[in-house]
């Protein structure tokens, strides 16, 4: 078996390359692939310890945290198309509406 | 090593090279499908600590409603590779601390943490699940229907063209 430890870890690296392609890539929709690959990894921890706890309670936490990204996909390409449609790039640099 | 270790060890790998994939990609269409891997990775490993229902919906809502979704946009909008600018100075100094810094930590907390032990697997049926699902969660389940009704209008709003 293995140990729940070994699965965290991979969770907690997963999630540090979630900021990493939200903090580097300058396309939308790539830095949007950023914060599902962190909540993924998010999934994968609740799993784990739904798993060492004997508790299937970790697992319908992931069934709600998957539908509320499906229904954040949505609306946030929703955005992007706008975005795109409005600035002609897919540039975050050229997104700047709110800035001062 | 005992079977499930090693399957582990390659699920492991398989995840955080698309993981990485993802990053080192210019395309965006690259990209999505590398972060394909990682979710069907991650559904492997689901299947490994037995929950089976998970596994399942995570192969069809994530890598199969939602990356398509990705995939279609970024095909619709003809996205591009993506360029180069000076801003990605200022992540590269202040963005590679602080996502080490967090991998860290949570890493140096999880390795101090002794309270987990390794479980021999049980799987969680669907029944259980369903039954979790419609009995002690069922205001959050029918809050989670009008949250799709909800995101499905903002959608429509979003993106209808206006004439």
């Amino acid at each position: 078996m293995v140990p729940t430890n070994y699965y965290l870890l991979l969770s907690a690296i997963l999630f540090g390359l979630g900021i990493v392609a939200f903090v580097f890539k300058r396309n939308i929709i790539t830095i949007f692939m950023g914060i599902e690959l962190m909540l993924n990894a998010v999934n994968l921890a609740f799993v784990a310890f739904s798993q060492a706890l004997g508790k299937p309670d970790g697992e319908v936490f992931v069934l709600f945290v998957i539908i509320v990204a499906a229904a954040e996909a949505a609306v946030g390409l929703g955005i992007i198309i706008l975005t795109a449609r409005n600035r002609r790039s897919l540039n975050v640099e050229n997104v700047n509406l709110l800035k001062l | 090593m005992s079977a499930p270790l090693v399957i582990f060890f390659v699920l492991a790998a398989i995840a955080v090279a698309g993981a990485v994939s993802l990053i080192v990609q210019r395309h965006p269409i690259h990209s999505a499908l590398s972060l394909i891997v990682v979710m069907v990775a991650l559904a492997g490993l689901y299947l490994l600590m037995g929950a089976e229902f998970v596994a399942a919906v995570q192969i069809i809502v994530y890598g199969g409603a939602i990356m398509v979704l990705f995939i279609f946009v970024i095909m619709l909008l003809n996205a591009g590779e993506e360029e180069r600018t000076n801003f990605s100075k200022l992540a590269l100094y202040a963005g590679i601390p602080m996502a080490v810094a967090v991998t860290g930590l949570i890493s140096a907390a999880i390795v101090n943490s002794s309270a987990v032990a390794a479980q021999p697997v049980t799987l969680t049926s669907t029944r259980t699940l369903s039954t979790l699902l419609f009995k002690e969660f069922v205001y959050p389940f029918e809050l989670t229907s009008f949250l799709i009704l909800v995101a499905i209008l903002g959608a429509i709003v979003l993106a209808q063209r206006e004439n």
